[in-house]
Parts: C-alpha cells; structure tokens; sequence
C-alpha cells in the first residue's frame, strides 16, 4: 500500500534495516545490570512493612525494638518523611503512597522501612516493629464506591466543581464529545445499549522495582534504579527529600520492563530516606508479592456504552459512561478512558463522560495506552452488535464510520493522515479471514486507538578523533530503543551503523529528558538526535572549509562526507567525517551536535486485530488459534522491534482478556499477589503473532515516526470478546473471560 | 546461625563458599559469587528467570539451597559462551530479537539449551511446552520460539557437518538486509 505523503517520501539507507541490537551480546551473557544488580561499598538491605488492612487509622508505631536489634541501622516511618513541598496535593499524593501518613489506604501501603546489615536481620527487624491500627470499612468496588453510603477512601477529595462540602469517592469528572445526541438517537434505526465490566491487571514486569540509594550528610545523594524516567525520579525524589536536583544523581539501571509500572516513584524516596538516616547505601528490591500489592496495576472499570446508526450502517449517535477506579489517589485514569473511547470513527454526535474514582486499592499506574483497552473492550464489542443487528460485516461497518484524515476527533482536534481506515482494509485482505472455522470457534477483530507523546528532550552527538559516534540520550531504552536511535544516528551522518555507540546518559551528564512514556522513546529522541547531528554536521561543513580552505557556504554534507561544490573547487577531494574528526585537534577541538526540544508533533496510531479462537464448551477454556495485528508505524525504524512491540503488546491483552485479575476478597486483601495465581500468558498458551507494518508517515516528524508501543495493547480484549461471543454464541461483557465467566455466561443464557 | 561450607563446580570452574543453612542457590550465585546473570522475578518459582542447571537438570535457583549443590555441576548463563564464541542459542536471540527488556532473557537461554541438550529437533509445540516455565512479558514469546527453532536447525547442521555428511544449507533468517549501503 502507498500511503506515502510527499514530504517524506524519503529514500533511506540504514533505517528499515534489522541489525543487530548493541546490549544484545550484553544481555545474553547475562552482564546486563539491572536494578538488583548493582552493589556498592558498605551497602545496607532496605526492607518495607505493609499494612495488612485495606483501610486503617494507624495509631501508634512502636520502632524502639526494632532499632535496638544488632545489625539495624536505620528505621524510618512518615515521620522521616515530613511534608517538603509546601502542602502540593499531588506531590504529597505521591509521598503518602510512599509511607502511610496515619492512615493505611490499602492493603499492602507501606508504614515503615528498616535498613539492616543483611537481609536476615532486615526480617526480623520488620517483625519487631509495632502498629496500633484501627480498622476502618473499606471499599475495593469501583461501582460501590460511587454510592452515597461508601467509606471515603480521602476525605480532602471534593469533586472538581461539584459540592464543596461534600466528601466523595469521585475526584473528577470528564467529559467530551460535539454534536447533538438527542438528535442523533432520534435519528437512528437501531439504537444498542450495554454495560461492561473490567478487572484491575497488572502491568506484570518480569523485573520487580528495586534500587540502590546513597545519600550523604553533606547533601549529595547518587540513586542507581530501574525505572522509566530517571529525571523525572530525580526531580521527585529531591523535591519529596527536600535536596537539590543538581546533587542527586540518578542512573537509570537496564531494565527489566515497565509498560508504565516505572514511570512513578515507589520505593525509591524510602530507599533515599533510609540511607540519609544510616548514612550508608541502601539496597532496596522489592519482593513479586509486594510488587503486586503495592505498585502498579491498571484500573477495573465499569462502562456503558449506547450506539445508535442508520439502516444504512452510518452511526448517527454514540455514548458512553465510563467509571474508572484510580486506587487510593486521583488519577486522570477515566478521563483518558472517555478521550479514547471514540476515536476510531467518524461521529457526527458523540460524548463520553467519566468518573475518576477512589477505592481502597494501590494506586494506579499507566499501564501501556492506559486506559483505552478497557473503554475500547466496550465501544468495540457494541460496536460489532449494532452490525450483527444491521446485518453488516463488522469489518465493512467500522470501514464505513471510520474517522479519517479531517475528521473532527470526540476528544477534540482533527486528525491529520491516520492508519485506521488503511489498517481495516488490510484485515479485508487478511488471510486469516479466509481460513475456516470449525466447532466451537470464532472469529472477532477490532480496532484501537493512542495519542502517542512527545515532550521535553535532550540529546548529545559526540565525534571521536576516530570517526566513531557517541549518541547519548536521556530516554530509557526499555525494549530495544538504542539500536533504532543508532540507526537514526547513523542515517543522519551518512555513517556505517556499527561506528555509532548509543547511551542512556545519567541525570548529571544530560539536561532534563521526560519519561520514557506514551511511545516516546524512538519518536523524541530520535527527533531530538537528528537535530543534534545537524548542529555536528554544521560544525563537521566548517571544520572541512577551513581544511580545504574554502568557504563553509561552498561545503556541503553528502552520504557522511564533506564535498566542495563548484567547479572552482573541482580539484579538491571530498573529506570523510573519520578524515575531519582526526583532524579535529588542530582544526578548533572536539566536534559535537546538542539539541533540546519539546518534541511536539507526535502521530496518533492506530491498529486492527484480528483474532480466532477455540472455546472448550465443557470447561469454558479459550484457546487462541490464530492473531494477527495490523498497525501503523508512521516509519518502522528497526522492523525488528516494532513488530516485537505488536507482538507483546497483543500478548498483553490476551493475558487481560482471558485470565489476568486482581482477586480481592471480602476484607479488603489481594488474594493473588504471584504469578502462580495472577496467571500471565506462558509460552504454550500462545499462537505464531502475524503481525502488518503500515507506514503512513507522521508529518510532525522528520522522519514520519510516530510511536508504535502501546496502540495494540488497545484491541485484543475487544478482539477476544467479539471472538469468544461469536464461539459460544452469547456476547461476554466482562473481562476477564476466564473459564468460570465463559461457563456462567453460556448457562444464564440458556 | 553457623553457615555452611560448600565445595562445587560453578560454569566448569571449581568454587567454594559458605552459605546459610537457609540460604537458596540463587541469593549464593548472585550474593556471593557475583554472578549476576540468574534473576529473581518471583522467588517462587513461577517465573524461571533464575533457571540454572544442576548436574545438568533445569531448576529454579530460587527453589535449590545453596548447602545442596555440594559436589555437584552448577551452570548459569554466564557458562554457556565458550571464550569468545557465543552458544548458537545466544546468537540467534540477537538475531531474531528474541529479547526486548531482557530481563528473561538468562532463564529462556539456560531452558532453551537444556530443552536442546535432550531433544536436538523439538517441533514449535515442544519449544512451547519446554519454556512454559520461563514468563516473558515483552515478546508474546513469537521472536523467542524462532529463535530456538533456528538454533536448533543451526546446531544440527554443525551435527551433520562434523559427523561428515552432506551438510544441509545454513538456517537464516527470513530477510536479514545488511545494514550499511
């Protein structure tokens, strides 16, 4: 397909290519260093204790036993961690979910931390350490927690413009949309109502958090950890410390996964703390059992969706109420639920309105396009039943309302080029399509849809004497981002992939970088790099004219060599970069290319999955036969990669849709804190995952990239669902579809 | 509490050390002897990133006591580069970019060879069954399967080679372009 627009009809020489990623020999062999793999002199074990309660006061904390056990160095409660940054909600939001201040919100917040000499020690530390809780009523239930009768997880919380003196669950409510809805149902032939239901997953990082704290009485702290963003870490841990930014310096470790589980600080102000206090380095690594009860997970949700459309297939209405739980702080969860519930199509009147809500659950985290799997679980799953009501195939239905290039968004701007419709045209041509089904299968596809991010970014361009090419960037490289940034690197200098080195630059060594978040990566700092070897190219022009004595003007830049133009500069021979870095002493010193920038511009994305599965009618199992995603990538910079993210981002989904929940029983408490019970999918549970590269360049750009991490994480639910529905021949309305769901399902229809 | 003397083999090499009675094999590899390669996802045993093998059987190192590898035969991830050739396994993970954050990455090589060191031409759903152990939560596991099945193929053209037969043409990648025009 030819969706290229003209002003990136670009012919590239390295980008496109699969090479071999630089950490891969590194990660191999197992000399990779993670977040636990760090050790340092004199280094202390950090320990945490939880509370058992889902909700209580916390009367007293008794540490005296504790702190007199031989070995313990330091004991830390919210008392270490007093208020530092002037009362900011939501600074503070972030430091009470550090350490319960007075009252624990949920099962598994911690109120207090030991540093000892060994982990044993830490242990028996943590057991001597004496809470006085009272337990209060609580509420896990994102549904129950909106009634008028519910525990108030916050008691500050007001409704943003709502009763200012009424304590409430709900911290906000959103809403967004155009058009005229009455009008529109009014209008309609059929009009389709139902309610949904999604559980809370976790973002399920093989890597548990863990760090390695040193911060001396002088002021001066170092934080090795493996997170998202470490500047963005450095920025709230100095703030909740009370330390400058210049004196903590964070490196970000490799990391073992994050999909939005590390873009927040957890443990690592603790971690901070607990050194300060023993003035010795602190290693603090979390337990899978703690990493469930208190990191990460996504919402659960509840959502109602209602469509109505012609007899002619056009959707003339569309609404949706969205009721999403942020665990026990505000989040903005519902609000990117409404934005994206829509987005796919074209809707003359369209409106969503959602409800951020607290529950006495962790706080919740991004999680890979937060907030979109859910409400598309929704919108697509009715979406399929108003066609199957109009007698249309639902691929030819979505074709037929599907936004596209100057359609008004429900969330606000107009699009620009856009993949969706490209992308369904491709699930038509499919031939998984083709393939026939037998007893007990079922065929589902649908569509998603994410923003994509720019933001702040900072990059270096360094030029050895021996023409080699260090890029450093701010950005984590969480899934294989360096060896695309080289690539980008080396298309930009006209320089062989293997002469460039690329590097995650501590926070001392590179200007301020945003979090690795909202498929950013690859698009801001490969944005920020292609500028930067610009500015080295400007310096590489100069550097040649001087050695070729000519004017700069006349020196232009051609496949990494530097030519005179002009056939009064016909004699001379053009230079290499490797010929005028060696140079570089004698010509004006080092050569090197920054650049810093908000990089605004990024490509919303779309994709279509298509997915057949097989249900067990005796035991409710599905099993996933084939899947295949279709996405766009605006430009596929290392192909490799991207459809590894298509891959796993499917693979995620799947887990969500048939098996992953968070089970809380009646008290309040996580019954399935480990992956033996809080089942990710294994090896044997999965298919081959075609997947379909579509560029239709971004134009906010250089090279039309737009991010490709987290947009098809989007469909799958809604693909499983649509799929399951059509195998057992009832239509599933809650996620997880796990066997139990499925067997209830198929027997309340009877 | 009195710790334990240990005398084993680690990667080939002979290593002594003393550990807690209660002390697993993961926390002495990682703890005491600095290889940091075997990793520590659940310590339950759910996840199998800290898989080694003990006298060549797979295990979790978070399930084995460190007291118990006396006299026996311990490799990690570290041992299965000889020198400065990596094991076939190794480089068709790069390869095939069978790895993203990589934190899994230890435990799928050191299953992955103990499934090959048993069955030298396992079918995709062998390689399925024989890494359900290991979780990925990067890859959907696609780019992982393939490259075991291309180190497998690999490993028995070298077979067929060595024992003088024809050998059979070279396992590749589907379309591997070179990099650098």
């Amino acid at each position: 397909m030819s969706h290229d627009a003209s002003f990136t009809n670009q012919k590239f020489k390295v980008i496109g290519t699969r090479v071999p990623r630089p950490d891969g020999i590194d990660k191999v062999t197992g000399r990779a260093r993670y977040g636990a793999d760090a050790t340092a002199p004199g280094q202390l074990v950090g320990m945490i204790l939880r509370s058992p309660h889902a909700h209580a006061d916390i009367r007293k904390i008794d540490t005296s036993a504790a702190e007199a056990l031989p070995g313990v160095k330091a004991v830390i409660t919210s008392a270490d961690l007093p208020d530092k940054v002037g009362g900011r909600r939501d600074m503070l939001d972030i430091l009470e979910n550090c350490m319960a201040r007075g009252r624990a919100l949920y099962d598994g917040h911690a109120v207090a931390a030991v540093a000892a000499i060994d982990a044993e020690t830490a242990k028996r530390a943590l057991k001597l350490i004496k809470v006085d809780y009272k337990p209060l009523a609580h509420v896990t239930d994102v549904d129950e927690a909106m009634r008028d009768d519910a525990p108030i997880v916050q008691p500050w919380v007001r409704t943003a413009g709502g009763d200012p003196n009424k304590p409430t669950n709900v911290a906000q409510i959103s809403q967004f949309g155009h058009g005229d809805l009455d009008a529109g149902f009014a209008e309609a032939d059929v009009i389709i109502e139902r309610s949904y239901k999604t559980e809370q997953t976790h973002q399920g990082y093989i890597e548990p958090h863990a760090c390695l704290a040193s911060v001396g009485p002088d002021g001066q702290g170092e934080l090795w950890v493996t997170t998202q963003g470490h500047y963005t870490f450095r920025t709230q841990c100095a703030a909740l410390l009370g330390m400058e930014v210049a004196k903590l310096k964070v490196t970000s470790s490799e990391i073992g996964g994050g999909f939005g589980g590390k873009t927040h600080v957890w443990m690592e102000p603790v971690a901070l703390a607990l050194s300060r206090k023993a003035n010795r380095p602190v290693k603090l690594v979390l337990t899978r059992e703690e990493t469930f009860r208190g990191t990460g997970p996504t919402c659960s949700t509840s959502i109602d969706i209602k469509i109505g459309a012609r007899r002619d297939g056009r959707i003339t209405a569309a609404l949706a109420t969205l009721r999403y739980q942020d665990g026990a702080f505000p989040g903005i969860w519902g609000m990117l639920g409404a934005m994206t519930a829509w987005a796919c199509y074209d809707l003359p009147n369209v409106k969503s309105v959602a409800y951020d809500v607290l529950v006495n659950r962790p706080k919740v985290a991004a999680y890979r396009a937060p907030s979109a799997p859910m409400a598309a679980f929704a919108v697509e799953s009715t979406v399929d039943l108003v066609a199957r009501e109009l007698g249309m195939d639902p691929v030819d239905f979505r074709l037929l309302n599907a936004a596209k290039e100057g359609t008004r968004a429900s969330y606000g701007p107009t699009y620009g080029p856009i993949g969706i419709g490209p992308t369904l045209e491709a699930v038509k041509n499919h031939p998984q399509m083709k393939v026939k089904l037998g007893p007990n299968q079922g065929r589902g596809m649908a569509c998603g849809f994410w923003f994509n991010f720019g933001g702040q970014t900072c990059s270096t361009v360094n030029i050895g004497v021996d023409g080699t090419v260090n890029v450093s960037v701010g950005t984590v490289d969480v899934g294989g981002s360096r060896a695309s940034l080289s690539l980008i690197a080396a298309e930009e200098l006209g320089v062989p992939y293997e002469t460039v080195k690329c590097s995650v630059a501590d926070t001392a060594s590179l200007g301020h970088n945003d979090t690795t978040e909202g498929s950013r990566g690859t698009f801001s700092s490969g944005m920020a790099i292609i500028f930067a070897c610009r500015n080295a190219v400007q310096e590489l022009r100069a550097r040649a004219a001087k050695m070729m004595d000519v004017p700069v003007e006349d020196v232009h830049w051609e496949n990494g060599q530097a030519v005179a133009l002009g056939t009064q500069h016909s004699n001379l021979q053009p230079l290499t970069l490797a010929q005028i870095a060696r140079k570089s002493p004698q010509t004006g010193g080092p050569i090197a290319g920054h650049n810093e920038v908000v990089a605004d511009g990024a490509g919303v994305s779309f994709a279509s999955h298509i997915c057949d599965v097989e249900v067990d009618p005796e035991t409710g199992q599905t099993r996933v036969l084939r899947y295949a995603v279709i996405q766009d990538a605006g430009k596929a910079i290392h192909p490799d990669y991207v459809e590894g993210q298509f891959q796993g981002a499917a693979a995620q989904g799947i887990g969500w849709a048939l098996n992953e929940e968070y089970i809380y029983g009646k008290d309040g408490r996580l019954q399935n804190p480990g992956f033996l019970d809080y089942r990710i999918p294994v090896c044997s549970d999965l298919p081959f995952i075609d997947t379909q590269i579509l560029e239709i360049p971004n134009p906010g750009h250089p090279y039309g990239i737009r991010g490709v991490g987290e947009t098809s994480i989007v469909p799958p639910l809604a693909a499983i669902g649509n799929a399951v529905s059509n195998a057992v021949g009832v239509r599933m309305t809650h996620v997880p579809m796990s066997p139990p769901r499925i067997l209830g399902a198929i027997k309340a229809a009877r | 509490m009195a710790g334990v003397h240990v005398s084993t083999t680690i990667n080939g090499d002979p290593v002594e050390f003393v550990c807690q009675p209660g002390e697993v094999l993961l926390d002495v590899l990682r703890n005491r002897i600095g290889l940091t390669g075997a990793k520590e996802g659940c310590g339950t045993g759910d996840c199998g990133a800290c898989s080694v093998t003990v006298d060549g059987r797979l295990v979790c190192a978070c399930l084995v006591l460190g007291a118990e590898v006396e006299g026996r035969s311990v490799t990690t991830v570290e041992g299965l580069a000889s020198g400065g050739e990596l094991h076939p396994l190794q480089r068709k993970f790069i390869e095939h970019a069978a790895l993203q954050c990589g934190i899994c990455t230890p435990g799928f090589l050191v299953a992955a060879k103990a499934l090959l060191d048993r069955n030298a031409s396992p079918s995709e759903e062998e390689i399925r069954y024989a890494l359900a152990g290991n979780l990925c939560r990067c890859t959907g596991y696609d780019k992982i399967v393939r490259a075991v099945q291309a180190a497998a193929s690999e490993l028995a053209t070298d077979a067929t080679r060595k024992s003088g037969k024809a050998s059979g043409s070279k396992s590749g990648r589907k379309s591997t372009k070179k990099q650098v025009a």
